[in-house]
């Protein structure tokens, strides 16, 4: 098994999907992507429900191919390499590309385990405390747990719970991460203390995020892509506009960009 | 459109709760089927109790020797019950070092490598061997089990009767049970833990066993615990396999009755009330009783806590 | 956010070994996928086992060669019911058919009882040597080379054991003329009784708990109580079957109390007892199955009965009951199904290993095929063995039937809400 080459200098993008087409059996979920994810921004994937944003999401780290007849069609670059080459091994990618999902979902392990977890099965050298207390404090959650980090990680709050599942992501030093909706089960103030986390975290990692709150992407990624089901009636969700984020939401160029970012849409 | 006349009875227009003999009738007929189940407990306790104070008040038995006493041999009055709870003993471990590495090595299999083709294919084989009567086992323990053994190690160091032909097939016996057991365990571990598990970039071993097994890990006891109330409580295969005699020996490879095999042997001949080996079915069955019982209820203990996890 | 500015990112170095982390995936992989195989490779050798001993080649030695009981040329086989009683009258003392006629008037006997009468009176088969199946295909012509067939009176035949007439034949202490008869109407017999006894007490007791009753300490205990009685091993119950059905309601179970006296049933050891015994260890099965299948009624229906004013058993009778009971149905039949293959409890309230004559009531002495399994295993003789086989191939293939059936209503009626 070969890991992907790193930093590869020919490549300005961290990400790049071409022509990308996603499927679960013979159901194609997603057509025809084309987009870019630039170092250190934070991109937004935006659009209705069901139009294969979380699917287009978990093809950038291969968390799809666990969803037994799932495939894809179509390339996709991370730095530059194929991920979805035949001598990629998917573990490493997703060691290489966290994830943060939709609802909080620690192991039922002490705090401390939960971040320590991923550390040890990738044979992390360091001192293990320095490395779960440097992740909390990166997500902004540390001063909250610090005198209890033997308790379960099912007893935090839910906002605590998504900070601590950042925190594990952290903890493995990837250089993307991935996050699908990670504020959509939280209240308003745990909600805000995620963003300001993003945008703190963008200084050292890539971000794509998934959300279906267009608020939260005017205000937090630098990039949004737009996504639709395409009109052909074959009910695939496809990126119909990617852009700067400012234009996407002042000066979108497609007519259903508009519709949707001024709550025209359905 | 016509006007229909609604014909109810007069009473229907007061609003006064009214008797239903029937019903009341039918609640009693229900209530008394809900508390059918503590009537047999009760029976139980009570029969098998008062049969097994009559043992030990016989002048030949006292508790003590009961307890510790290396020799049942009714005919000169000696009562002691560890030859037969040493045989029940390494049956059922030999059973158990079968069931649970095998157990759980098809319910890792079935809920985390199979595809659902493969489950749903081997789901209802699981299904057959749990269904299968444990006299046919019995069979297979003599008629397979028995001369494999003999083969393997030699005519005169296994006996035609033996516990380690028992225990193996009790082994594949209980198989079925632990594994499904588990299997519901481990599927019921949430599906957002294994994604967050994977998305740490865990493999699928890292994440079977240092996750999802962990998680389960309640459940797992639980069928762990069932499975061995199962193979102490295991009786046509000991009686058909195990020999017969009550034997104090550690070698598996000997014949030696359990205690569920005494009571088969007992009890298929003629046996008149009151006899002194009457009695001692009953005191054996109430020890048989209450380590089953215990078992069963820590594991219903356990099952609870492992809810209360997820919900 | 600056809390994170006074720390320094510890060392980020990881050793990541992925040869060795895919390695032992791949190793433990196939030990699961290997746990799996034995367990499908037990169940295999277990049938292949009872299929091995279940047919064979069989070495008969007859007192008379049944070649010389022709009548007018036509073999025994061939004869009609009239033939073969001359053949009878002719190779018997008249004391000895006249007696046979006393037993059971010929009139009242059929063919095949005639037929089975000629072999056990004049042809005495008798069984010299046995061979498996797998050696009986795989050996036939030393097999048929050691045996002298030329010899009157020898004969060499290929032998399925579970056959028709296996299962017409009553018990006998012959293994040539041995049969499941009585045994299989034993195993009918007893489970009616269970059925009838089980089968209403248990879907009552689950509607209660389901519907009536409240959630409160007393109730919590039996539900507690009918999960620990599921587990209690099932020799138990035969104790308490012993000591309730066989000894206390004596002449209940005996049937004295309705005014039969055969003094063959007067000890109480009747299919009464079994049935009642196997009733008890059923009961929470059923209870348990039910209580799921009347859960799985929408809480919606009920309240459509409630809100146009039905009583609390008018909503249970029309609607909660007819939903679910496909889901009882199943539960019962998978309950059965066990209650079929139980020995232990049955062998403890002393079902009788050797009895000739078919039970005919409730109060009848009886045997069941588990029971006559047991009592054919523990012979030492071979062919003894391959009757077991033979009668385990009948009790499988009544389970089948039955868990099919079963798999069947729970296809047909699944869930229509
Ligand atoms: N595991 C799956 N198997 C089959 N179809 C799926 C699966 N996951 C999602 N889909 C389908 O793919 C489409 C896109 O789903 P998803 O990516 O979850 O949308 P979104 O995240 O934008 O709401 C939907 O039609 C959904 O039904
Ligand atoms: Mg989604």
């Amino acid at each position: 098994m070969v890991q992907p080459q790193s930093k590869t200098e020919n490549s300005h993008y961290v990400l790049e999907a071409k022509n990308l087409e996603i499927y679960y059996g013979s159901f194609k979920a997603v057509t025809d992507v084309h987009m870019n994810v630039e170092r250190n921004k934070i991109t937004a994937i935006i659009g209705p429900s069901g139009c294969g944003k979380s699917t287009l999401l978990r093809a950038f780290n291969r968390m799809n191919e666990l969803v037994s007849d799932s495939s894809i069609r179509g390339e996709i670059l991370f730095q530059g390499q194929d991920l979805y080459a035949s001598n990629v091994d998917p573990v490493v990618v997703r060691h290489r590309i966290g994830m943060v999902f939709q609802k909080p979902n620690p192991f039922p392990k002490s705090i401390y385990e939960n971040i320590a977890w991923g550390a040890r099965i990738h044979g992390y050298k360091g001192k293990m405390d320095e490395l779960v207390e440097y992740s909390l404090r990166q997500a902004a959650l540390w001063d909250e747990v610090k005198d209890k980090l033997n308790q379960s990680g099912l007893a935090l709050s839910g906002g605590q719970q998504q900070r601590l599942c950042i925190a594990r992501a952290l903890a493995v030093q990837p250089e993307v991460i991935l996050m699908d909706e990670p504020a959509s089960a939280l209240d308003p103030i745990a909600t805000l203390k995620i963003e300001e986390l993003m945008q703190e975290l963008k200084k050292n990692y890539t971000i794509v995020i998934v959300t279906h709150n267009m608020q939260q992407a005017a205000r937090a990624s630098d990039y949004t892509a737009m996504m639709m089901l395409s009109k052909d009636g074959e009910r695939s969700g496809t990126v119909i506009e990617f852009d700067e984020t400012k234009h996407i939401f002042t000066n979108p160029k497609d007519k259903r960009t508009e519709d949707y970012v001024t709550g025209r849409f359905g | 459109m016509k006007q229909i006349i609604l014909n109810y009875p007069e009473a229907r227009k007061s609003l006064k709760r009214r008797p239903r003999w029937g019903e009341s009738i039918i609640q009693g007929l229900l209530i008394f089927s809900g508390f059918f189940s503590i009537f047999t407990t009760i029976g139980i306790v009570y029969e098998l109790g008062k049969e097994a104070l009559l043992f030990f008040r016989e002048p030949a038995v006292n508790l003590w020797a009961f307890l510790t006493g290396t020799q049942w041999q009714p005919h000169i009055e000696k009562f002691g019950i560890l030859p037969l709870l040493t045989s029940t003993l390494i049956t059922s471990t030999i059973a158990m070092s079968i069931a649970i590495p095998l157990g759980l090595g098809v319910a890792i299999y079935l809920s985390e490598y199979a595809t659902p083709k493969t489950r749903n294919l081997l789901k209802p084989i699981l299904e057959v061997l749990a269904g299968i009567p444990t006299i046919v086992y019995g069979y297979f323990a003599l008629t397979f089990m028995t001369p494999l053994l003999r083969t393997i190690f030699g005519q005169d160091t296994v006996d035609i009767y033996n516990m380690a032909s028992a225990g193996l097939v009790m082994g594949i016996l209980i198989l079925p049970l632990i594994a499904s057991m588990t299997e519901d365990a481990l599927s019921a571990v949430p599906r957002s833990l294994r994604e967050a598990a994977y998305g740490l970039g865990g493999t699928k071993l890292e994440v079977a066993l240092k996750v999802v097994v962990p998680a389960a890990i309640s459940g797992i006891s639980a069928a762990i615990i069932v499975g061995m109330s199962r193979a102490i409580g295991e009786t046509m295969i000991v009686a058909v396999a195990a020999g017969a005699g009550p034997n104090f020996t550690f070698n598996p490879f000997k014949g030696a009755e359990t205690l569920t095999g005494h009571i088969v042997r007992i009890s298929g001949g003629d046996l008149s009330y009151d006899s002194i080996d009457y009695n001692s079915i009953f005191a054996i069955g109430l020890m048989l009783f209450f380590i089953t019982l215990t078992l069963n209820i820590i594991s219903q203990q356990i099952v609870r806590r492992f809810r209360e996890v997820y919900e | 956010m600056s809390e994170l500015n006074n720390t320094q990112p510890p060392q980020m170095e990881f050793s990541d070994d992925l040869r060795r982390r895919n390695l032992s995936g791949r190793i433990w992989m196939v030990v699961f996928r290997l746990s799996t195989v034995v367990g499908i490779i037990a169940l295999v050798t277990l049938l292949l086992n009872i299929i091995n001993q279940s047919a064979g080649y069989v070495h008969y030695e007859a007192k008379v060669d049944p070649d010389t009981l022709r009548v007018d040329g036509i073999p025994l086989e061939e004869q009609s019911k009239e033939q073969l009683m001359s053949v009878l009258q002719n190779n018997l003392s008249s004391g000895a058919y006249n007696k046979l006629d006393r037993d059971k008037p010929f009139a009242e006997r059929d063919r095949g009882e005639v037929y089975d009468l000629v072999f056990d009176r004049v042809v005495k088969y008798k069984v010299e040597e046995t061979w498996l199946l797998w050696d009986s295909l795989t050996h036939s012509r030393e097999i048929k080379a050691s045996v002298p067939t030329e010899q009157s009176g020898t004969e060499l035949k290929f032998v399925v054991w579970a056959n028709w007439d296996f299962l017409r034949r009553q018990q006998s202490s012959d293994p040539v003329l041995a049969g499941v008869r009585t045994a299989i109407l034993g195993s009918l017999w007893t489970i009616s009784i269970t059925i009838l006894a089980a089968f209403p007490l248990g879907v009552m007791a689950a509607i209660y708990l389901e519907e009536y009753a409240a959630d409160n300490w007393i109730n919590r205990i039996i539900r507690t109580n009918i999960n620990n009685l599921a587990g209690v091993p099932s020799i138990i119950y035969g104790i308490l079957g012993l000591a309730i059905f066989v000894r206390v309601l004596e002449p209940f179970t005996s049937g004295t109390l309705f005014g039969i006296t055969d003094p063959t049933t007067a000890n109480g050891r009747t299919i009464m007892s079994a049935g009642l015994t196997l009733a008890l260890l059923v009961l929470p099965l059923i209870i348990i199955n039910s209580q799921e299948a009347i859960r799985a009624v929408p809480g919606s229906l009920r309240n459509a009965s409630y809100g146009i004013g039905a009583t609390k058993w008018q909503t249970v009778w029309s609607h909660v009951l007819p939903n679910a009971m496909p889901g009882i149905l199943t539960g019962t039949i998978l309950a059965v199904s066990r209650a079929i293959g139980e020995t232990a409890p049955l062998v403890v309230i002393g079902a009788s290993t050797v009895i000739f004559f078919d039970p005919e009531n409730p109060f009848s002495k009886f045997t069941t095929l588990p029971i006559q399994i047991y009592q054919w295993t523990s012979r030492p003789q071979d062919e003894f063995r391959f009757l077991a086989a033979a009668a385990i191939i009948v009790l499988l293939a009544i389970l089948l039937t039955l868990n099919a059936t079963a798999i069947f209503l729970r296809n047909r009626f699944s869930r229509r809400y």
